[in-house]
């Protein structure tokens, strides 16, 4: 059993949990802009949209514009803040 | 038989079995069977790993299914589709080093060790077990289904031939290769995926006389379809939003998701095909379901949903590139048939036989029984395609839908919740599962929802009352106990 026993105050886990909540508060945003503006934008009458690149104004900035964003967002968490951690280390180290 | 079709596309198929021979060299090597073959042994670089979570995920629904639906709701049910951009980075967020961790120390080869080794109980093993054989069986044969529908309207073929030429070449080399050839073919069939989704944008948009033009067509049509709402107005906010738990957060606990956040190599990897990830799966769902709702009018009329890709492809471009573009969706469907069979056949055999049958079973026979039950699983899937349900779409959401009430919060919780315990994961597997067949059979869409909103829930609550209530169980105790 000893082997495979799981430290809880293992340092990398505070790592993975911050990085989790990264996550978390990326889909959150994630989900605000693209409901913001698909609605807040789409529930016009259809002959009152505006239209960008032919697509209509509230699908462009949501589903595009919001793609876009996101990528670029999780591009700068991961280059940011996330730390490189090894996966197995503890196995030679035997600690406790 | 249209033969400038067919040539890529066979091309493609003999290229996806040498990616199987190669691989099962490995296999031969290796010292450790089921690790190489479940895991490829968690050699993942960041490319890969990013394409065969694509690849497995993007499944015949957003290639076949996803399109078709697209094409009679309108822009309506891209803006849907578009809350999976979120999987792109949420599941290698959530689970990401954490479940890597925590998967090596346990030595876990699938979902179904790591629960086990967590909760330390033998009723959580089986009922996930039986879990994922019912629901990962229903969404293999939807996925089938979709492949052999596919071959059908390429070549010609009666719908049996179509089947049996798909099934020859997904079980080939996912039974000889394991999944070091399940993850290198996601990979080809994921750069493939790509670069179709772009030439048969381009091509709809050119035929279809530009963005502008397309849109003035819908709106002619019915204004409905460019709205958010649907065509006859009927998907509702609280609806498609609802889309974000079942194909964005959800996704989280999907077992053939799950086993590849255990095979990664590094946490540089993993890093990788964060980015990669996200990038490529909001490309190919905006695209692929922009894809149908343009070729509303340039094809109208189209009554199966499912025909929309093929015949799109084939409408507008030349017939040597459609084949090599049709090779997506086909590479969609065979990139996730492949790890739904690998995953149920490691079930079978390292969570069922290995562990409860046969836990003295020498190398050799395992090598045996695996490569006969995943034959086998091949086979019995074959059977069930033969009569295909309709709407392919439906059945595979449904075994998405089960999985995720089973799995979500026993791999979560289990993650970030010391004191969640095996009485309380038990209970919400059981409760979401439960649920989740109740309301989905009764009454679907309670309050304007998808059915698996509320079963996500209850299973929630039903962990943590469960957890709290039966205290004397939890891992930190065990932990403090036997260090």
């Amino acid at each position: 059993m000893a082997n495979n026993q799981i430290d809880p105050n293992d340092p990398r886990f505070k790592i993975a949990n911050r990085e989790a909540l990264i996550g978390v508060g990326l889909v959150l945003f994630n989900f605000i802009w693209w409901f913001g503006f698909a609605y807040g934008l789409g529930s016009r009458p259809v002959e009152e949209y505006s239209y960008i690149f032919g697509l209509p104004s509230w699908f462009f900035y949501s589903c595009v514009v919001g793609f876009l964003i996101m990528v670029v967002l999780v591009i700068v968490a991961v280059k940011g803040f996330f730390v490189e951690v090894p996966f197995e280390d503890e196995e030679e180290e035997e600690i406790q | 038989m249209n033969w400038a079709v067919m040539i890529p596309l066979i091309i493609f198929l003999l290229s996806i079995f040498v990616v199987g021979f190669w691989s099962s060299r490995y296999i031969k090597s290796s010292n450790n069977f089921l690790q190489e073959y479940f895991l490829g042994s968690r050699e993942l670089g960041g490319f890969i790993l990013a394409m065969t979570m694509i690849a497995t995920y993007g499944s015949a629904s957003s290639f076949i299914g996803g399109p078709g639906v697209a094409y009679t709701q309108g822009l309506a049910w891209v803006l849907l589709a578009m809350a999976q951009v979120a999987t792109g980075y949420f599941v290698l967020m959530i689970l990401g080093k954490k479940f890597a961790i925590y998967a090596r120390k346990y030595e876990a080869i699938t979902l179904i060790d790591f629960l086990r080794k967590r909760y330390r109980s033998k009723g959580v093993a089986i009922f996930s077990a039986i879990s994922i054989i019912i629901f990962l069986f229903s969404a293999m044969t939807a996925q089938w289904v979709g492949g052999a529908r596919l071959i059908e309207s390429l070549t010609g073929l009666n719908y049996t031939s179509a089947l049996f030429i798909f099934a020859v070449a997904v079980l080939v080399y996912v039974v000889i290769g394991g999944f070091r050839a399940v993850a290198l073919t996601d990979t080809i069939q994921g750069v493939v995926m790509v670069g179709g989704t772009l030439i048969i944008l381009i091509g709809t948009i050119i035929a279809g006389g530009g963005i502008s033009n397309i849109m003035s067509d819908l709106i002619a049509e019915n204004p409905n379809l460019v709205s958010p709402f649907g065509h006859d107005g009927s998907l509702t906010p609280a609806y498609v939003s609802s889309f974000w738990i079942l194909v964005g957060v959800g996704v989280v606990a999907l077992p053939q998701v799950t086993v590849r956040a255990m095979s990664y190599k590094s946490s540089k990897a993993m890093h990788r095909a964060l980015i990669t990830g996200t990038i490529v799966v909001g490309f190919i769902m905006l695209g692929m379901h922009l894809i149908g709702v343009f070729a509303r009018p340039i094809l109208p009329g189209i009554e199966v949903g499912d025909s929309v890709m093929p015949l799109i492809t084939l409408e507008v471009l030349p017939p040597w590139l459609a084949g090599i573009v049709l090779a997506a969706p086909m590479a969609a469907i065979m990139s996730t048939v492949d790890s739904l069979l690998l995953l149920v056949s490691s079930t079978v055999v390292k969570d069922v036989y290995l562990n409860y049958v046969k836990p003295t079973a020498s190398d050799k026979q395992v090598k045996r029984i695996t490569l006969g039950v995943t034959t086998l699983l091949g086979v019995l899937v074959f059977a069930l395609a033969l009569s295909p349900p309709d709407l392919l779409i439906w059945l595979n959401l449904f075994a998405f839908g089960g999985l995720e009430a089973a799995f979500i919060w026993p791999v979560i919780m289990g993650l970030y919740w010391s004191r969640g315990n095996k009485h309380g994961a038990l209970a919400s597997m059981v409760v979401g599962v439960g649920t989740y067949i109740l309301i989905h059979t009764f009454s679907p869409n309670v309050f304007g929802v998808h059915t698996v909103v509320f079963p996500i829930i209850l299973s929630f609550i039903a962990f943590v009352a469960v957890s709290l209530i039966t205290k004397d169980q939890s891992i930190s105790t065990e932990n403090q106990v036997n260090a």
